[in-house]
C-alpha cells in the first residue's frame, strides 16, 4: 500500500488489492445499503418522534397510514410531493433552489464514515463477504471526524442561504440566526471532538471505534465532560429543541423555510431528520464505543454489532425527543451566552486538561499534581473569565440605565 | 432608545418615484423622529411603503439597520388576529405598535336590535375564553336597572360557574403561554384539563362555550343532578396537575430566563394605562373587584388576591397559576353554602312562564308571548356593572330608553385596555420576548374587536 492510497482510501483491507469488479460491487453495494437504511430510518425515525411526542402529550399520534401509522410519513412525502411548488417573487431563485441541497447532501454524506458493524471486541473490525474482507462502514478516510465537522460547516450555509434567499423578512431573521448559531456550536462541538482525538490518538472513525473495544469507552476516559458538551452543542448544531431558534415557530412562523413549499420543504424536513440519525451515530461512534458490544451467537456473529450500534443510536433519538417534549425554547441571546460563555470555555478547559495528563503521562510527571495545577489554572481562568463578563454586564446596565437604583421596590408607592 | 440620526431609509427614497415618494418622506421622518415613546406611531400608508420596500431592510450605511416587522394578523403566536408593527433593530424590538379590527363583527351594535332576553347570546361571543363573564356582566347590568334582586341560589350558580370559569381560562393561559415559549407539551396538558371543566359545564349549560347560561334574573337552567360529585372530581383532579405544572414550568431555569425580568411595568406605569387583572396585579398593586368592590356573594367566601412583585412576565404567569387554585378555593367553599330555593327570580315580567303553565293560564301565555316577541320593558337609565374577569375588570355600560332592548350596550373589555400596555412591555426586548409579553398579557381578540 503506497502513502498515496493511505491517504485517499484510508486502511479498508478491500481497497488495499487490486481492484475488480466484485470489489467495485461490495463497494456500490454498500453506498447503496447505507442510503437505503438512512432513507429508511428518516421515515420510521420521523413516525417515531411523532408517536412518542404524541404519548408524551397523551394523544394518539398518527394512527390511519399503515399499521400504527407508521406509513404516515410516505403519506406526507408523496403529498409534499404533488404540492404546488412555489417560488416568491423577490426570492434569488438560484440560491433559493440550491439551498435545499446544500441541506441535503452533507447529511448523506456523514453517514458514510459511521461504522455501523464489524466485530471489534475480537476482531479488527472486519466482516467477510463473498470472500472479501471489509469494513461495515461506506468509507474510513484517514481525516474521518473532520470529515463530519467540514461537512456539517457546510449544512450551515444550506439553511443560511434559504432564509437569505426566501426575500421576505421572518426567513431573513431565521438565517442570521442560523449562522450564528450553528458557526459558535460549531466550535464548541469541535472542542469536545478534539478530547477524544487526544485519548484515541486518531481521526478515522475506525480507529476511534478501535480504541474503545474493551469497554473504555470515550465518554469515560475523556471524563464525561466533552461527552455532556458534545450532546448540548450537538442538539444546538441540529436546531433541536430547546435550541430551535432557527425555525421557531411561535416567532418567526417557520423560521428559514417559511416560503418552502412543496418537494423543497420535504428535502429540507429529510435532511433535518437525517441530520438528527446521523448526529447520534456519530455521538456514538465517538463516545460510546460504535458497534462494540457482546457478540451473543457464532452464527451470523456480524449481527449482533449492528444491533448494539442500532439500540445506542436509538437511545440517543430518544432523548432528542423527550428534549422536544419538556422544554421550552431559549432566547437567542441566552442561547449565544450559554455557547460562548460555558461550553466553549469548558470544553478548551477540558481539552487542555486532557492534554496535560497525556504530557505528564508522556514525561512520567506525577499525573494528580498535574490535574490539580491544571484545575487551579483552569479555576483561576474561569475567575476571570466570570469577572470580565459581570464587570461587562455592570458597565452595559449603567449605560442602559443612568438613573438605575437597585434599593428596593417600594411597596407602598401607591 | 437609539439614537437615530443617520438617514433610515435613504437608499429606499432614491429608488421609489412618484406618488410613493411622498408617503416615503414621511415615512423616513418617523422613523427618524428620535422618539423616546414605546408607540409606534405610522399610519397604515406609511407602514406599507416601509413595508413594501423590497431592499428593507436597506443596506446604505452603516447603522441603518431597522425595519418594519408585521407579526400577524396571523401568526402562530399572536394569539387570534392580533396584528403587531414592529420597529426592529435586528432582532430587539425598538417600537412597536397593536393594530386591532381585524375580528370586528359589531357585537355592541347589534345588542341595540336584540332583547334583554337575546342579550346575553350575544355577548357571551366576545372573550370566548371565559363567556360566563360576560354573560354575567351584561345580566347584573340589566338587573340594576330593573331593580330585581336574583334569588341566592341564582347567585351562588353564577359564582360557581364563573370561578370554573376563570379556572378554564387561566387553564387556557397556562397552554398558549407554554406553547408560545417553546414548551408544546404545556399546551395539550392546559388543554387536557380545561376539557374536564369544560365537560362540567356541558352537563350545567349544554354547551362547552358560548353558553348563554346566566341570564338576566337568574340562570337558564338549575344545576344537574350530581353536579356535587362533578366538582369535588374537578376539585380532586386539578390541584395535582397544578403541581405537575409547577414541576414542568416553574422550576424549570429555561422557562424562568425566559420569563423573569420580561415585559417590566411599574404600578404607576398599569395604573396610567388602566391595566388590570393579572396585569395590575403583577406589579404588587392589589387591586380586585371580587374583593373591592363585591358583586354577587364574593363577602361571603374567603380568598387571597394574589399579587406580584416584579411586575414581570413570570409574576403574571404565577399569579395565573395561584389563581386557579384560589379559585378551586372559591368552589370548595360554594359547595358547603349552596342555598336551595329558585334558580330564577319568579318576577313574571321578566322570567318567561314554564312550559306546563301556558297550557293552563292565559296569563302565562300572554307573558311568555310578550317575552318572547317583544322582550319585557327595561325602565329608563344607564348603568355600569363591572365583574373581574380573568383578564381584569369587564364592565358593561347600558343605557336603556325605557323600551325592550338597550338604547346603548358598551362594554369595557379587558383585553382590550391591557392590549395598551403591549408597546410598553416590549420596548427594548427581543422578538422572542415580544412573544412572551403577548403571551402573558394574554388578550382574547373577541373581546377586543367586539
Amino acid at each position: 500500500m503506497t502513502a498515496v492510497d493511505t491517504l485517499v482510501l484510508a486502511v479498508d483491507p478491500l481497497l488495499s488489492g487490486d481492484l475488480d469488479p466484485g470489489i467495485v460491487g461490495i463497494v456500490l453495494l454498500k453506498v447503496m445499503v447505507a442510503f437505503t437504511l438512512l432513507l429508511v430510518s428518516v421515515m420510521l425515525m420521523i413516525w417515531f418522534e411523532r408517536k412518542l411526542v404524541a404519548d408524551m402529550h397523551n394523544r394518539i399520534g398518527p394512527a390511519v397510514a399503515g399499521p400504527f401509522g407508521i406509513l404516515q410519513t410516505l403519506a406526507d412525502g408523496i403529498k409534499l410531493f404533488f404540492k404546488e411548488d412555489l417560488i416568491p417573487d423577490r426570492s434569488d431563485r438560484v440560491v433559493f433552489k440550491l439551498a435545499p441541497y446544500l441541506s441535503l447532501v452533507p447529511a448523506f454524506l456523514v453517514f458514510a464514515i459511521v461504522p455501523i458493524g464489524g466485530d471489534f471486541s475480537s476482531g479488527d473490525g472486519v466482516v467477510t463477504w463473498f470472500g472479501e474482507r471489509t469494513y461495515l462502514q461506506v468509507a474510513d478516510p484517514p481525516v474521518g471526524v473532520l470529515f463530519f465537522l467540514a461537512l456539517s460547516s457546510i449544512a450551515v450555509y444550506g439553511v443560511m442561504l434559504a432564509g437569505w434567499s426566501s426575500g421576505s423578512k421572518y426567513p431573513l431573521l431565521g438565517s442570521v440566526r442560523a449562522s450564528a448559531q450553528m458557526i459558535s456550536y460549531e466550535a464548541a462541538l469541535g472542542l469536545a471532538i478534539a478530547t477524544v482525538f487526544l485519548t484515541s490518538g486518531s481521526l478515522s472513525t475506525h480507529d476511534i471505534v478501535a480504541s474503545q473495544v474493551t469497554g473504555n469507552w470515550n465518554v469515560l476516559t475523556t471524563g464525561v465532560v466533552p461527552f455532556l458538551v458534545f450532546l448540548v452543542a450537538g442538539t444546538a448544531e441540529l436546531n433541536r429543541p430547546p435550541f430551535d431558534l432557527v425555525e421557531a415557530e411561535q416567532e418567526l412562523v417557520g423560521g428559514f423555510h417559511t416560503e418552502y413549499s412543496s418537494l423543497r420543504f420535504a428535502l429540507f424536513f429529510l435532511a433535518e431528520f437525517m441530520n438528527v440519525i446521523t448526529m447520534s451515530a456519530i455521538a456514538v461512534t465517538l463516545f460510546l464505543g460504535g458497534p462494540a458490544g457482546p457478540i451473543l451467537t457464532d452464527t451470523l456473529g456480524w449481527v449482533w454489532p449492528v444491533v448494539w450500534f442500532g439500540l445506542k443510536v436509538f437511545a440517543f433519538l430518544f432523548c432528542f425527543v423527550w428534549l422536544r417534549a419538556t422544554l421550552p425554547r431559549l432566547r437567542y441571546d441566552q442561547l449565544m451566552d450559554l455557547g460562548w460563555k460555558v461550553l466553549i470555555p469548558v470544553a478548551l478547559g477540558w481539552f487542555l486538561l486532557i492534554g496535560a495528563m497525556g504530557v505528564a503521562d508522556d514525561r512520567g510527571w506525577p499525573v494528580v499534581l498535574v490535574v490539580l495545577v491544571g484545575m487551579a489554572v483552569m479555576a483561576g481562568g474561569a475567575a476571570l473569565l466570570i469577572g470580565a463578563v459581570s464587570k461587562a454586564r455592570a458597565e452595559r446596565l449603567a449605560d442602559a440605565f443612568p438613573e438605575y437604583d437597585d434599593s428596593p421596590t417600594p411597596g407602598g408607592l401607591l | 432608545m437609539t439614537d437615530v440620526t443617520t438617514p433610515a431609509v435613504d437608499e429606499a427614497t432614491d429608488k421609489s418615484a412618484g406618488e410613493s415618494a411622498a408617503h416615503l418622506g414621511s415615512a423616513e421622518r418617523v422613523l427618524r423622529r428620535d422618539d423616546s415613546s414605546a408607540v409606534l406611531r405610522l399610519s397604515e400608508a406609511e407602514a406599507a411603503v416601509l413595508a413594501g420596500d423590497p431592499d428593507d431592510p436597506p443596506t446604505g450605511d452603516a447603522g441603518d439597520q431597522r425595519m418594519i416587522l408585521n407579526m400577524g394578523p396571523s401568526h402562530p403566536s399572536t394569539h387570534g388576529v392580533l396584528r403587531l408593527m414592529l420597529e426592529m433593530e435586528g432582532e430587539t424590538v425598538l417600537r412597536s405598535k397593536p393594530v386591532i379590527g381585524y375580528l370586528h363583527t359589531g357585537m355592541e351594535k347589534t345588542a341595540e336590535d336584540l332583547t334583554y332576553l337575546q342579550g346575553p347570546t350575544n355577548v357571551t361571543r366576545m372573550d370566548y375564553a371565559a363567556p360566563l363573564f360576560s354573560e354575567l356582566a351584561f345580566s347584573l347590568a340589566v338587573e340594576q336597572l330593573l331593580g330585581i334582586d336574583v334569588p341566592p341560589r341564582a347567585t351562588w350558580i353564577r359564582m360557581l360557574m364563573c370561578e370554573l370559569n376563570r379556572v378554564a381560562s387561566h387553564l387556557l393561559f397556562q397552554a398558549t403561554n407554554g406553547m408560545d415559549l417553546g414548551a408544546v407539551s404545556m399546551m395539550i396538558y392546559g388543554w387536557r384539563e380545561r376539557e374536564e371543566v369544560l365537560r362540567f359545564f356541558e352537563k350545567v349549560t349544554g354547551l362547552r362555550m358560548n353558553h348563554n347560561y346566566i341570564r338576566p334574573g337568574g340562570v337558564a337552567a338549575d344545576l344537574p343532578d350530581g353536579w356535587r360529585d362533578d366538582v369535588r372530581r374537578l376539585l380532586e383532579l386539578i390541584p395535582p396537575r397544578l403541581d405537575e405544572y409547577d414541576d414542568l414550568l416553574t422550576g424549570q431555569p429555561i422557562f424562568r430566563e425566559r420569563l423573569q425580568g420580561v415585559g417590566v411595568m411599574t404600578p404607576a406605569e398599569a395604573l396610567a394605562l388602566s391595566a388590570t387583572g393579572p396585569i395590575l396585579r403583577s406589579t404588587g398593586y392589589a387591586w380586585d373587584l371580587r374583593r373591592d368592590q363585591p358583586y354577587l356573594a364574593y363577602h361571603e367566601v374567603e380568598f387571597d388576591v394574589i399579587v406580584g412583585t416584579h411586575g414581570d412576565s413570570f409574576d403574571r404567569f404565577a399569579i395565573r397559576l395561584n389563581e386557579i387554585r384560589e379559585s378551586l378555593r372559591i368552589v370548595e367553599q360554594i359547595l358547603d353554602l349552596m342555598p336551595n330555593g329558585d334558580f330564577r327570580t319568579q318576577d313574571k315580567k321578566v322570567t318567561p312562564p314554564p312550559r306546563a303553565r301556558i297550557d293552563e293560564s292565559m296569563e302565562a301565555l300572554i307573558h311568555h308571548f310578550k317575552i318572547f316577541t317583544e322582550g319585557f320593558h327595561v325602565p329608563e337609565g344607564e348603568t355600569y356593572a363591572a365583574v373581574e374577569s380573568p383578564r381584569g375588570e369587564l364592565g358593561c355600560y347600558l343605557v336603556s330608553d325605557g323600551g325592550p332592548k338597550p338604547y346603548r350596550m358598551h362594554i369595557r373589555g379587558p383585553s382590550f385596555v391591557n392590549l395598551q400596555t403591549l408597546p410598553h412591555l416590549m420596548e427594548g426586548g427581543l422578538i422572542a420576548d415580544g412573544v412572551a409579553v403577548v403571551s402573558s398579557v394574554d388578550p382574547i381578540m373577541g373581546e377586543v374587536d367586539r
